[in-house]
């Protein structure tokens, strides 16, 4: 179906002539409900939408619900940590709440936010329309919020998992109730979310990148996010299996981690931690590819060693599967596999460091203007370098079994992962906010925001390292006087309540930025493409594919460098084939033709017609025809029966897991039969006959890949 | 960071800017924390913080750097109102540079990776002459078998000072860890394997430490202690450890305490040497001579064992041993029977 | 094998998921050349090697280390029987390639035989695993019986579940083929299907070699 922009969606069968826009196919008589259209508004068309704008808003929103979600959990464990022998939270709340907090925090936070930066940004930053499977993209996005919820149900049916976010069996084998069960289905849930959504962002990199967008010049945090999405690829599938393994256990009484039998608990390990450490770098990438965007902008130079910088990034991808077994230096592997997996990861930390201090020359000698983004990058910069210096020290076998399952190895992985992704992540909200919605938020509140949040950061987490070293182990829900650990405990406590104000500053700047005066394409004076088309980007995006010319080709059509290497306005921007003018509203629109056919250097061919353009004097965008792929509630109805299958899975009724599989099933295949976007209205006006009935419709692929 | 105070105090050549600015750290690390690994009573656990220590210095200074670098480039930097600076030069890359931060950190790294696998093997050999102690795991205490003495015991690993001991470490149920940090780093206790782990005492005193292995309920109430003797005391220890319990007087409360004591199960689950061979509790042959009980949370007093007897999982969540329903008077006599088990 | 995608023209609708706009004219050239669905296939395969890795490697770890005196492999395994059934799962795949070849040569007909020899032969495969499993129950081994017991189950339970999903989309194809809603532009969707089950026949090669062959 035309998704045309236009806003006055004509009569659903009006038959429309051939010289203008379809709005909405006919109702289709197999389909329970009218399928939506492009301008479908209000919840339904958050639903249903396909464009991965909108769904990558929807991950960041959803994301930033589970994190107040998960900080209110933290909060919980910092007040009952706050003062030895405290009885504010029970045993079991207080298990459930701190597993709930890691698996929160890991896999319905950081993930999906970053899920939701590479959503929204991968196909700007590469000058493309869209996603490469625009309804693959939104089952990952409905599967991920079924998965999450599915997950925080348990906490009304019978109470939460408490197994810890690594779930180490043999105790979650054994565990009585349901509460490991919803952790194990959620975890698998949200594993298919993350392999859909990792299968399309790839091939959008790799495929969809416009003319003239070769792999090295693409923006770092393409590539750092393209590393994420091939880690995960790989990833999933591993703690799939131990997942997969576990719930055997489970629910039928198999052997896999049952020592009685024979079997090796260290299985379970092995395989988490396989996927597990990569799963690290998938939480950090995405943020350090952010950092790499904002420091230029605001330094007015060019990142430092942008080669460095893709290859540091691969050579930490690659890395990133030889270390695992340093989560299990104290489980007696041996001196050999000990000195092995030391080495290793040791040595992850040189490419990580080459990252730093790339970061540092990219801030030497610049103009570096002091805006909110830029003071959470360097305080990504600064944080990050505390945990992996932590990092170091864990790698020192000896020392970590001092160390390991301590609150210092707490702070370790919370520098890492808040210190370093949450910052990252803030400071990337802050950077393209106004892109996403052409308002910026407040630089005054967004200051205060970032010195509450790295002060309570520090008060909560720098004590960490001490209790640690003063041999307090994490995970328990109590503590005797005596241990010496009560006064940093009681600090971290009021630095916990520290970070909560400056996420309560962080949202009060949100509201107040609905009043803020909007601001044009480009109020940072940018880098990259996604900041030549205007803010919130139309649907389509790209009203011409851009043709790239250069590494940071936005900044390349703006500035010139002169003899002494110094940037220089262009007195004249370069060629129109070559820019996207944000003021030009051209009407454009689509032709079989080859009228214009730019080849770059990757082979991609672009066409573009834009014989309208005299029409140019026209500011609305109502003749602005680009065929885009229509909504479709199809993906949220079948990501709704994984839920379905995981209920009748966990209480054993099957019949009800069978059901959800039809309803899975079905949904997959009305999804494979409704085309990607409706057919273009024939010369003719047959669209009639044509729309009705179903046999003419292209049918749809079968598409293993994303639907497995 | 303790790590810098506590550099600062040994190696008082070393006065970086950080460990300066750590002075208020160091202050409120002043109080007794029994637990600190910065506080090595063995030569295991000190051979570790000699590896450490280094370590710990490299990344502080690492650390003080690089943040200096930032520091110095944020401030030095940044744009003032009425900038006069033109524009930056565009400077892209520099491959001496590059090369040059790969390299040296690839060697300060190096320079850690020896020492460290030097002492992972140094670790790794069995000490001679050692006393061996099977460590088995439960949710949630630790039970010491000592079979070459034909001792059982829970809770208390008690240990001559001066001379090595080698643990064998196992799990009934899932995965502990052992970990007593004044004398050694964790070692794992996993379900269906072997580990070991050994270390010495320098002298005599009581040595705390805790399981570190989330293992459910009440992992934070699984604790351990190691109680270092010198070897006349320990030789007396072993010694009472040996003897059969004494015979309790017909018609005391101590023999009522016994009949409940094997008619409401407790026999089910507890040795008492010549009464039961139950397997899933504690030994209680010698329980007096312990001075902690349940997971080493309790001393071991009247009103503890009251408080504990009268409903264990209300004291101790999820305690495998469940609320008998004991009348105070049923207690009374059970304490009875207990305080004669020395 | 390619299709026409390299000849036809004119971008505009940058997103080609699923349907096969991308064959028609009116779809951009892929930076690779490629098409969408060709690239996601393999990096779904990819992901597929891991799964089926870890599936294996447990396997193979947990063999040898039965309880004493439970069933081990080489007491149940009927080898000439599995060869049997791996050779039909490996003629599958040739039949697999010709029903490629006869869509792209616009032979309809024999594409529509050739699927339905490959479903038939692919279902041949699983009818012959559920026998085997009955078989093997009968004589004592079932999932909980020991560590092999679990671990084969699932491993083969595993691939013979990826063997089902891919005779149903062979049906799919040839349901679709009848109806005249597979020409020969969409010979692609033939052969990423294919892809998927030349895969599954790698995998089962796997399987076939390092559990039943290797002793």
């Amino acid at each position: 179906m035309a998704i045309v922009t236009q806003p006055a969606p004509a009569a659903p069968s009006s038959p429309s002539g051939s010289g203008t826009d379809i709005d909405s196919a006919p109702a289709h008589p197999t389909r329970l409900l009218r399928r939506p259209t492009g301008d479908a508004k209000g919840l339904w068309g958050w639903i249903t939408t396909v464009d991965h704008k909108k769904i990558g808003v929807l991950y960041g929103v959803t994301a930033m619900l589970f994190f107040l979600v998960g900080g209110v959990e933290a909060l919980l464990l910092r007040i009952q940590l706050g003062s030895p022998n405290n009885t504010f939270l029970s045993a079991d709340a207080y298990n459930q709440i701190f597993t709930m907090h890691g698996t929160t925090m890991i896999f319905l936070v950081i993930m999906p936010l970053s899920a939701g930066f590479a959503n929204y940004l991968l196909p700007l930053m590469i000058g493309a329309r869209d996603v490469a499977f625009p309804r693959l993209n939104a089952f990952g996005f409905w599967v991920f919020i079924v998965g999450g919820l599915f997950m925080y149900s348990s906490f009304f049916l019978g109470g939460a998992p408490n197994g810890g976010w690594f779930g180490y069996a043999p105790l979650t084998r054994n565990m009585p109730g349901h509460n490991i069960d919803y952790w194990i289905f959620g975890l698998q849930i949200l594993g298919i979310a993350s392999l859909s959504g990792a299968v399309n962002l790839i091939v959008t990199v790799i495929n969809m990148r416009a003319p003239g967008m070769s792999l090295m010049r693409m923006p770092i945090f393409v590539w750092m996010s393209l590393v994420a999405q091939f880690l995960l690829l790989f990833a999933i599938p591993v703690i799939t299996v131990a997942l997969f393994l576990l719930s055997f256990d489970r629910l039928f009484s198999t052997n896999f981690f049952n020592a009685d039998a024979g079997a090796d608990p260290l299985l379970w390990q092995h395989l988490f931690w396989l996927f597990g450490h990569p799963e690290v770098y998938i939480l950090i990438l995405p943020a350090m590819g952010i950092v790499s965007e904002i420091l230029p902008v605001f330094s007015r130079k060019p990142l430092f060693g942008y080669p460095v910088m893709v290859f540091s990034g691969i050579a930490i991808g690659f890395m990133g599967w030889g270390v695992w077994a340093h989560h299990m230096f104290a489980t007696g592997l041996g001196p050999v596999a000990l000195s092995a997996f030391s080495a290793s990861t040791m040595f992850i930390a040189v490419p990580t460091g080459v990252k730093i201090f790339n970061w540092i020359s990219t801030l030497w000698k610049g103009k570096i203007r002091l805006t909110t983004p830029l003071l959470f990058a360097v305080g990504f910069v600064t944080m990050f370098t505390i945990g992996g210096l932590s990092g170091v020290t864990h790698a020192v076998v000896p020392s970590d079994t001092q160390q390991t399952d301590t609150y210092y190895i707490v702070a370790h992985f919370h520098y890492v992962l808040f210190g370093g992704s949450i910052f990252g992540l803030f400071g990337g909200l802050y950077y393209w906010y106004p892109k996403l919605t052409g308002r910026l938020l407040s630089d005054r509140i967004g200051k205060l925001h970032f010195w509450l949040t790295l002060i309570g950061f520090n008060a909560t987490f720098a004590p960490f390292h001490i209790l640690g070293l003063q041999g307090m182990p994490r995970r328990i829900y109590t503590y005797p006087t005596g241990r010496g650990w009560d006064v940093w405990n009681f600090v971290a406590t009021m630095g916990s309540f520290c970070i909560a104000l400056s996420v309560l500053v962080f949202m009060y700047n949100l509201w107040v930025s609905r009043k803020s005066p909007p601001v044009g394409t480009d109020p940072w004076d940018a880098r990259t493409l996604e900041w030549s088309i205007p803010s919130p980007p139309p649907e389509y995006n790209f009203k011409e594919i851009p043709i790239v010319t250069a590494r940071d080709e936005f900044w390349h059509q703006k500035y010139t460098e002169d003899e002494n290497g110094r940037a220089v306005l262009r007195e004249k921007p370069l060629p129109a084939d070559a820019k996207v003018s944000p003021q030009q509203e051209a009407t454009e629109q689509v032709e079989s033709s080859t009228d214009v056919a730019l080849t770059d250097d990757a082979g991609a061919v672009d066409h573009v017609d834009t014989h309208g353009a005299e029409h140019g004097d026209d500011e609305h965008e109502e003749h602005v025809h680009i065929h885009m792929p229509s909504p479709s509630y199809w993906p949220a109805f079948s990501a709704l029966g994984l839920a379905i299958i995981c209920y009748g899975m966990i209480y054993k009724f099957w019949i009800i897991a069978v059901l959800g599989g039809v309803w899975l099933l079905g949904g997959i295949y009305s999804w494979g039969l409704e085309p990607s976007s409706a057919p273009e209205p024939p010369a003719e006006p047959t669209d009639d006959h044509a729309a009705l009935t179903p046999e003419d419709e292209p049918s749809g692929d079968l598409e293993p890949a994303g639907k497995a | 960071m303790n790590a810098f105070t506590s550099l600062a105090k040994r190696f008082r050549g070393v006065r970086t800017f950080a460990t300066a600015g750590l002075l208020l750290v160091l202050s409120g690390c002043a109080g007794h924390a029994p637990q600190d690994t910065f506080e090595p009573k063995g030569p295991v656990s000190r051979t570790i913080l000699h590896l450490s220590q280094p370590v710990f210095i490299i990344a502080g200074v690492v650390f003080v750097l690089v943040q200096g670098l930032v520091l110095l480039a944020v401030i030095k930097f940044r744009e003032r109102p009425d900038d006069p600076r033109p524009e930056p030069e565009q400077i892209h890359g520099n491959t001496k540079l590059e090369v040059g931060w790969t390299l040296i950190p690839a060697l300060i790294l190096f320079s850690i990776a020896i020492p460290t696998i030097k002492t992972i093997f140094d670790l790794s050999h069995k000490p001679k002459n050692a006393l061996q102690v099977t460590v088995v795991g439960h949710q949630f205490w630790w039970e010491y078998q000592y079979t070459d003495l034909g001792i059982t015991t829970a809770n208390e690993l008690s240990i001559p000072a001066g001379v090595p001991v080698e643990l064998t470490l196992k799990s009934v149920d899932v995965i502990h860890s052992y970990w007593i940090p004044p004398l050694a780093g964790k070692t794992d206790v996993i379900p269906g394997r072997e580990n070991h782990m050994s270390f010495e005492a320098d002298k005599p005193g009581t040595y705390l430490g805790q399981c570190t292995e989330f293992c459910g309920l009440s992992h934070a109430n699984m604790r351990a202690r190691a109680i270092a003797y010198t070897q006349s005391d320990f030789d007396t220890w072993v010694a009472r450890q040996k003897t059969a319990a004494a015979a309790v007087p017909e018609g005391s409360e101590a023999a009522k305490g016994l009949a409940l004591f094997n008619g409401k199960g407790c026999a089910g689950c507890h040795t008492v040497e010549g009464v039961s061979q139950g397997k899933v509790g504690p030994n209680l042959t010698h329980l007096q001579s312990r001075s902690t009980f349940a997971g080493s949370i309790f001393a071991l007093n009247e009103g503890n064992l009251r408080t504990w007897l009268k409903n264990p999982p209300g004291v101790k969540p999820g305690s495998v041993m469940p609320n008998l329903g004991l009348t105070s008077e049923e207690i009374t006599q059970l304490i009875a029977y207990l305080e004669t088990l020395q | 094998m390619t299709v026409t995608d390299h000849d036809v023209s004119v971008p505009e609708e940058s997103s080609t998921e699923g349907s096969h706009h991308e064959l028609e004219p009116g779809h951009p050239p892929t930076s690779t050349g490629l098409t969408n669905e060709k690239v996601a296939i393999w990096a779904f395969l990819g992901s597929e090697c891991l799964l089926f890795g870890g599936l294996i490697s447990t396997y193979l770890l947990y063999k040898g280390q039965s309880n004493p005196g439970t069933i081990r492999p080489h007491d149940i395994f009927d080898i000439p029987y599995t060869s049997v059934s791996s050779f039909v799962l490996l003629m599958s795949s040739l039949t697999m390639v010709l029903a490629l070849s006869a869509i792209q040569k616009g032979d309809h007909r024999a594409l529509r035989v050739w699927l339905l020899t490959t479903a038939l032969l692919g279902g041949s495969f699983v009818a012959g695993q559920c026998y085997e499993f009955t078989v093997f129950v009968r004589e004592g081994l079932n999932l909980r019986t020991n560590l092999f017991g679990s671990s084969f189950y699932i491993m083969t339970g595993f691939h013979g579940a990826h063997v089902t999903i891919g005779v149903l989309m062979l049906l799919s194809l040839w349901s679709m083929s009848v109806k005249g809603k597979l020409p020969s532009e969409k010979a692609e969707v033939v052969e990423l299907i294919g892809l998927y089950w030349h895969f599954v026949d790698i995998v089962w090669i796997v399987i076939f070699t390092l559990v039943y062959l290797i002793p």
